[in-house]
């Protein structure tokens, strides 16, 4: 919020200090009127449920003063910007740069991933935060193949997260859900403890397929949507599936969620500390740090198939079928391509691994509730994807990695963290609207690889 | 029969305030093309800021209740505009030649701003105030004792939201303002050839949109007492599924398109459930996106080849 | 219904929209390795007209029937979409050029292979693991577009992209896109307009070769009448959604209802329209 000196239009000649300063002038001005109730002010409920409140005016004061000096600072740096042709349109050389070292970044970035758990095998707190990265790295290359090759806006994509979350929950606790929808328990078809530690490694891609399925299913009613009407019945299914998830008490626990989910096994092998234990069989003493490595390379292992199938569909029909439906519809189905199966298949595919990624959260949590599946973990996904720069796998993965840690970073500030994301997403998006990675790499090349400006390229109507 | 007149009574009052909310929808979609995600925040905004000025006028001894209600109305509007206006111009004027996503991610940033700004500087509990306007009248009691109550409170509501209409309206369709509005909804570009100062207008469509959402703000703290910072998120959907569903771009159409959201919400939950109300919003939210995209009283729009 | 001349025949097809009736009651027929111009007015429903068989409008009423080499019969206002492109081979350009202007040039005559690579690719699965016979086939596709970018003298810019190229080369690209759908009919919406002397020369230069080498039967709609009466085999033409006239260049050229259409819409069009065939 501190700086309203953010509009274009008013960079005229005059670049006098008295303009600068009657600018920051009005920028405190209007700081003032937007906070002198809101943060001058603070209510509470008292202790009788009457309201009280008082006056925050140090507080106040401080911000309009920051804005005032804020807005200077603004002012000069873009006039400084101005004058050495460093225009307020994000630089090119960014995204060229990024693609030249691009090249050797993806393997370092990789080689890197893959020392984590060796580099900082003593903090747990470093390997559980990889693994979350690595968990938003998944969901944003899923994504991807959605919004930045196919162009369909999704912002209920934690919807399928969600069913593969609670897909593999339910059926790791008590087998097939149907006795439960014809509430004539028990009338199990399919136990699947009875696979014991084999659990994980059946039901992850059983919850994947059931997420797949959900993705075909919400997208047959939004086959003719476009644009922001998608997004915005994208939306409303990822709230109503967790609306329901949180009243459909008897089987989902509601807002208590569900808890004891099985661990994950390395291929039946427990990681625990008794004798049929991994430990115990190389020999080694147990410890609980052995799960999260094993957790970070099995997370890390699903990101990278997720990375692998995208970029090999790219080259393949369907692939180019998916970019040409992001580019233009109507010349698509005058070359004979079929939109429905189309479009259904991407949101299939963007949903399967969204469903993976969702049953290795149940299962490193070991605890799931619907507080997990908001929408603000679709904003995020969804930030994560366009900040990328749509389409491009390594910027994804760049985007994922800043804005997770950065999310981290403010951990301290807890309640400030939100605003800091929010006040970033706006910025980011101000700064550089395509994503850090906005040119785009073709599929096939005749003679040599190019890259394709980003403004060449569209995103989509649908 | 007296249940059901009782439920159509609050379900018009419901309806005003998504009306309300609506229109700043349907208005910044009709002249710009994007979903103002920050707008049902705004809305939260202006309980906020009615909820203070109630205060403070308590605490310095006003009692005259048409008195407060009036200034706690000018000041939550005035306020609450302004809120509108900064947010075009920090979050969605400097993306508006951009590319479709990036104002619709730049809108959702500026939402979990604005909510968590309010969360921030007012606390994230929710905020009760006493009963402003009391009273009301019996319209009819049945034998069984269920008597259909119309509050005064009720009244203010939807007389409130008439008056305002009815001066909006005006606005749009007699002054210089509404129509460069109207101009710059058609073609921008040649509207601005035209001597459309189109930044302005465009700036003042959030301006009154805020205000007017604002107003809902007041009406919901009336009919309700509390405010919340969360109460943005939901409240703004079910504006909008109003919006669309009355067809988004016309201003009678968000109106009609709140009275109908107010009305199914709140006949579902007297005679369904009130777990799943929300559940029914959103899917009237998708039914009517698929099958009546352009609404109830929208303009249909032809595919060009 | 059907005889081994026509590939095309239109029957009493009509089209409204809403009270509008953009075209009214028109039959004509397209004959095998014939190149037929639809040629009127502005707003005299040419378009229209594509976009019915072409299955981007479900006609109001009137039949549709396309008849290939072998003797398959389709009718198209029966058919959705994008099946009469995959199935009926019916393949099309655009008034305002519709390219896939963020892929190459090479990426967009392969999108137009899609369905024979489609199930090249084991609908992706074989393709997913790298089948050899898979690579086969796009190796195969790859030369296919190549030898149109040849053709259309595009083969140094093929990975640039296609929103990047000249005009010119933006209209002769869209062209060898539909045709790398291998249609059986291919129908053009005023291939010529924004071209000048020289690239229209080319452009009918390059569609008399295309149905010299390949039989393709061509449907034209087109305003520029050196073009129209230098290619076409047979002219129909249209006004105010009816057809008035129905021939060959000459005869067409020389009806005066056909004159006279022209000269409503406005005289010195007409005249300049007229004279450009002679």
């Amino acid at each position: 919020m501190a700086t309203l000196a953010t509009d274009r239009t008013s960079t005229q000649p005059a670049s006098t200090f008295a303009f600068i300063l009657k600018k920051a002038a009005l920028s405190a001005l209007v700081a003032l009127g937007l906070f002198l109730l809101m943060i001058g002010i603070r209510t509470e409920a008292g202790p009788s449920g009457q309201l009280i409140y008082w006056t925050r005016f140090g507080e106040l004061a401080a911000i309009v003063a920051a804005v005032f000096v804020g807005s200077i600072v603004v002012e000069l740096l873009r006039q400084w910007s101005g004058r050495i042709g460093i225009a307020a349109t994000p630089a090119p050389w960014v995204g060229s740069a990024l693609a030249k070292i691009g090249k050797l970044l993806a393997p370092a970035l990789l080689i890197f991933a893959l020392l984590v758990p060796v580099i900082f095998y003593n903090q747990r707190y470093l390997l559980d935060l990889g693994i979350l990265v690595l968990t938003y790295v998944m969901l944003g290359w899923g994504l991807n193949i959605v919004v930045g090759l196919a162009g369909l806006l999704d912002l209920g994509y934690v919807a399928f997260y969600a069913v593969g979350a609670y897909s593999y929950a339910l059926l790791a606790q008590s087998g097939l859900p149907l006795p439960y929808l014809t509430g004539s328990y028990p009338f199990v078809a399919v136990d699947f403890l009875q696979l014991g530690p084999w659990a994980f490694w059946v039901l992850l891609p059983v919850s994947g397929l059931l997420a797949a399925l959900w993705g075909v299913l919400l997208g047959f009613p939004v086959l003719r949507l476009r644009g922001d009407y998608l997004a915005i019945v994208t939306l409303a299914f990822g709230e109503i599936i967790r609306l329901v998830i949180l009243n459909w008490q008897s089987l989902t626990g509601g807002p208590n969620g569900i808890s004891g989910i099985p661990r994950p096994t390395v291929f039946g092998i427990p990681l625990t500390p008794g004798p049929d234990g991994l430990a115990a069989m190389l020999g080694v003493p147990f410890s609980p740090t052995h799960r999260l490595v094993f957790l970070f390379y099995l997370i890390l292992a699903l990101a990278l198939l997720t990375n692998w199938v995208a970029i090999r569909l790219r080259r393949l029909p369907i692939g180019r079928a998916w970019e040409a439906m992001r580019e233009d519809e109507v010349a698509c189905r005058a070359l004979g391509i079929n939109i429905t199966t189309t479009k259904l298949s991407a949101f299939a595919l963007g949903a399967m691994f969204g469903g993976f990624a969702g049953a290795f959260f149940a299962t490193r949590q070991g605890f799931i509730s619907p507080e997990s599946f908001t929408f603000q973990e679709s904003a995020l996904v969804l930030a994560i994807v366009v900040l990328g720069g749509m389409g491009s796998q390594l910027g994804v993965a760049l985007a994922a990695l800043t804005m997770i840690g950065g999310f981290e970073l403010f951990r301290g500030l807890d309640q400030y963290r939100m605003l800091v994301f929010g006040a970033v997403m706006v910025l980011l998006m101000i700064w550089r609207p395509r994503g850090l990675v906005g040119h785009r790499a073709p599929s096939v090349f005749l003679h040599h690889r190019t890259t394709i400006a980003a403004d060449m390229v569209k995103e989509g109507r649908g | 029969m007296d249940y059901f007149l009782q439920q159509l009574i609050n379900g018009i009052v419901l309806g005003s305030i998504y009306g309300l909310i609506a229109i700043g929808y349907t208005m910044v979609y009709g002249i710009v093309g994007m979903i103002n995600f920050a707008h049902g925040d705004i809305f939260m905004i202006g309980g906020f800021i009615a909820l203070i000025t109630f205060l403070i006028l308590i605490s310095i001894g006003l009692t005259v209740v048409p008195v407060i209600l009036l200034i706690v109305l000018l000041v939550s509007m005035a306020v609450t505009a302004l809120y509108g206006w900064s947010v075009e111009r920090i979050a969605y004027r400097p993306l508006r030649q951009s590319f479709r996503l990036a104002p619709m991610l730049s809108a959702i940033g500026m939402s979990f701003v604005l909510s968590n700004f309010s969360q921030v500087a007012q606390g994230a509990r929710v905020k009760p105030v006493p009963p402003i306007i009391t009273g009301g009248y019996t319209l009819h009691e049945s034998d069984a004792g269920f008597a259909v109550q119309l509050s005064n409170v009720q009244i203010v509501v939807v007389v409130t939201t008439i008056v305002l209409l009815a001066i909006f309206t005006w606005l749009v369709a007699r002054t210089r303002f509404g129509r460069d509005m109207r101009a710059c909804e058609q073609d921008q570009t040649m509207a601005a050839l035209l001597g459309v100062d189109v930044d302005r207008t465009i700036s003042m469509t959030f301006v009154i949109g805020a205000a007017l959402a604002a107003v809902a703000g007041v009406m919901y703290l009336l009919y309700y007492g509390l405010v919340d910072f969360f109460m943005g998120f939901l409240a703004g959907i079910k504006a909008f599924t109003a919006a669309v569903l009355g067809g988004i771009g016309s201003l009678p159409g968000a109106m009609l398109g709140g009275l109908a959201i107010g009305l199914i919400e709140t006949l579902w939950s007297a005679y369904f459930s009130v777990e799943y109300k929300d559940v029914a919003a959103f899917s009237i939210l998708i039914i009517v996106l698929i099958f009546l995209p352009t609404g109830l009283l929208g303009r249909p729009e032809v595919e060009k080849v | 219904m059907s005889n081994d001349r026509d590939i095309l025949q239109v029957e009493h097809l009509s089209m409204r929209f809403g009270g509008i009736v953009a075209v009214n009651d028109l039959s004509f027929s397209a004959q095998r390795r014939h190149i037929t111009a639809l040629i009127g007015p502005n707003g005299a429903g040419k378009t229209t007209v594509f976009n019915c068989i072409t299955g981007f409008y479900r006609p109001s009423g009137g039949t549709m029937h396309l008849t290939h080499d072998d003797g398959t019969e389709y009718k198209l206002e029966k058919l959705h979409d994008f099946r009469i492109s995959k199935t009926a081979k019916v393949a099309r350009t655009f008034q305002n050029i519709r390219l896939f202007p963020g892929m190459t040039a090479l990426e967009n005559l392969m999108v137009a292979q899609h369905n024979p690579l489609m199930r090249a690719s084991g609908f992706t699965f074989l393709g997913l693991l790298g089948a050899p016979s898979f690579r086969d086939a796009e190796a195969r596709a790859i030369a296919h577009a190549r030898d149109w970018l040849d053709r259309i003298g595009l083969v140094e810019r093929a990975d640039d992209a296609a929103g990047n190229l000249p005009y010119g080369d933006q209209r002769r690209l869209e062209i060898a896109r539909a045709m790398c759908s291998e249609p059986a009919l291919l129908c053009l919406d005023e291939p010529a307009a924004g071209l000048n002397a020289n690239e229209s020369a080319a452009l009918s230069e390059l569609l008399l070769s295309i149905r010299q080498d390949f039989g393709t039967s061509i449907l034209l709609i087109e305003h520029d009448m050196s073009v129209v009466m230098e290619i076409s085999d047979h002219i129909v033409v249209l006004d105010h959604g009816v057809k008035i006239a129905d021939g060959a260049p000459r005869a067409v050229r020389d009806d005066p209802k056909v004159v006279a259409a022209y000269l409503g819409a406005d005289e010195d069009a007409a005249t300049a329209i007229m004279e450009g065939g002679s």
